[in-house]
């Protein structure tokens, strides 16, 4: 039986999905580990796994300007799981998949959502995949995530990945490992944001096989108060391709950041750059939009909004 | 109305005690456009700041519209019409040349006629920057030119421009000059331009040679110029002595 979603539910899906009313076209609404919703569209089928946890999302060749919703809820403290949802997108395809994850931990236990999406994307497609996680509640349990993503990205085709940690997620680790055939590309633009006592890895690989691949790594971050961040992306070039890493954090009050780009070229046609910086918000912005009438509270809002944006 | 009482701006540092500016008092009427000139190091820039509130007097008064505002912060002198275009402008990964003209002006949702009417006015064509990020990837002069693009969205009551042509071409330039001059024949702002271009120098009410802590000359362009070119031979003993053969 489906799960009832109450206000928080449906302001968390809002948080994490876009999803305001009820759903339309093809979706899946996770709750507590059950299913609360599930509808596919004539394009896009959404089923059950049967072996485990999760569910294949099949996008039949050719389906032109769609979108897919599969957001996850976890609202009771406790909760510990672990969701393979699988992705088969046909050939010329050009849709949306959003999912996400929102934890509401009023608890005293852990709560985490181990998602792990994979990715079989075919020939000359344009997906765009967004995925934001977010955590809230009073409760001392910790609110954990751990996505993995895995691409296969099929010749010509374009992979746009947008991938948010918002706030709240007080430990993660986040595996990115992406495959990219003959001229296909894949963007993928992470923003993380950290505060408190949180920690926060971030793993990602971009491995350019075919000629005339892309791969580009735009990464920000911001980490308050005590918290750790640590980010590893690579690009791996073994045809002729262009990758490109980015690495960009503000660093504030006693957190540390570590930030690792790393380019590796097995091939003389491959082009590879990458580049990282870590530094406090400038002095000068402040008092610039000081001049334009901002607090200087409101004023650091506003370039962290910015950088995240 | 703008007043300096006294204003003074001393430094202890290693190499002993510096006058950056030394009892300056001066009054600016409403409407005014006041041109700063001089050496450089003369303190133009530390009195501008000491205005906008961005360095602290270490001595005098500042009174705007009789209000004095020596204590208040940047953030109360911009909400009471002060405004500051930076001789070096920051950089901002995240914010777009939109998000500072909407920030600047006031309104969340500036109008795009409205914002691309600010860049014409400093030379940018606006379907190629509103978008834009305010970061490395602007040059120097690109980035020049959206600061003064913000002083104009903001139209405060007293604009603040610190050498708003350094870094900008020959072009852009000319079109900045009219803008200035557009700005003052409506009446409605007053302007202190930190400048050593002749062009804008010649658009000033008055004229203030800055140097050695305090005001070396005082008056309009015509008067001013030639005070101008004496302290330049005066002060360079090639000229000096050409001057006297």
């Amino acid at each position: 039986m489906n799960k009832e979603l109450t206000s928080q539910d449906r302001a968390l899906l809002e948080t994490i999905a876009d999803m305001k009313g009820e759903p339309t076209g093809a979706y899946n609404i996770r709750k507590d580990s059950e299913c609360a919703g599930r509808g596919s569209s004539e394009h896009i089928t959404i089923s059950a796994k049967t072996d485990k946890p999760g569910i294949d999302i099949r996008i039949a060749p050719g389906t032109k300007h769609e979108a897919c919703h599969i957001p996850v809820l976890i609202t009771e403290s406790g909760i510990c799981e672990t969701v393979y949802n699988d992705f088969y997108v046909g050939d010329d395809c050009d849709v949306e998949i959003v999912a996400g994850c929102g934890i509401h931990n009023g608890g005293e236990e852990e709560s985490r959502h181990d998602g792990i999406h994979t990715f079989y994307i075919g020939k000359n497609c344009r997906v765009h995949y967004i995925e934001k996680h977010y955590g809230e509640g009073n409760g001392r349990g910790g609110r954990v995530m751990h996505p993995t993503t895995v691409a296969h990205v099929g010749e010509g085709s374009c992979l746009y990945m947008d991938t948010a940690q918002i706030r709240g997620i007080d430990s993660t680790k986040r595996v990115t490992q992406i495959v990219c055939a003959a001229d296909a590309e894949t963007v993928i633009t992470e923003r993380l944001m950290t505060h408190g006592e949180q920690r926060a890895l971030s793993e990602m690989e971009i491995v350019l096989n075919g000629d005339g691949s892309r791969g580009r790594v735009v990464s920000r971050s911001v980490a308050q108060d005590d918290s750790v961040q640590l980010f590893r992306p690579c690009v791996v070039g073994n045809a002729a391709c262009f990758g490109h890493v980015q690495c960009d954090s503000i660093i504030m009050g006693n957190a540390k950041i570590r930030s690792i780009p790393e380019i590796a070229a097995n091939c003389t046609d491959a082009q590879l750059v990458h580049e990282a910086a870590i530094g406090r918000i400038a002095g000068d912005q402040i008092l610039k939009l000081q001049t334009l009438g901002l607090t200087a509270e409101e004023a650091e809002d506003r370039i962290l909004n910015g950088f995240m944006s | 109305m703008l007043e300096l009482k006294n204003i003074s701006f001393i430094v202890d540092g290693q190499e002993g005690r510096t006058d950056i500016l030394r009892d300056v008092s001066l009054t600016v009427e409403d409407h005014k456009l006041l041109v700063l000139t001089g050496p450089n190091g003369g303190g133009k820039t530390t009195l501008a700041k000491i205005i906008m509130g961005l360095t602290a007097p270490t001595a005098g008064r500042i009174f705007w519209n009789g209000q004095d505002i020596t204590d208040l912060s940047i953030t109360e002198r911009a909400r009471l019409g002060i405004s500051y275009g930076f001789q070096q402008p920051p950089r901002f990964k995240g914010l777009t040349v939109c998000d500072l003209l909407s920030l600047a002006s006031g309104k969340e949702d500036l109008p795009k006629a409205e914002a691309c009417a600010y860049l014409t006015r400093v030379g940018l064509c606006a379907n190629d920057y509103l978008l834009r990020e305010v970061d490395t990837s602007l040059s120097g002069g690109e980035v020049k030119r959206i600061e003064i693009a913000t002083i104009l969205a903001r139209n405060s009551s007293l604009m603040i421009f610190d050498e708003p042509e350094a870094g900008i071409d020959l072009w852009s330039f000319s079109r900045l000059t009219e803008t200035f001059e557009a700005i003052h024949a409506r009446r409605e702002n007053t302007m202190i331009i930190i400048s050593h271009q002749e062009r804008i120098i010649r658009l000033a009410d008055e004229v203030l040679v800055v140097g050695n802590g305090g005001i070396l000359h005082r008056g309009t362009p015509e008067e001013i110029f030639p005070q101008i070119l004496g302290d330049t031979r005066e002060c360079c003993p090639i000229l000096r002595k050409e001057n006297k053969a």
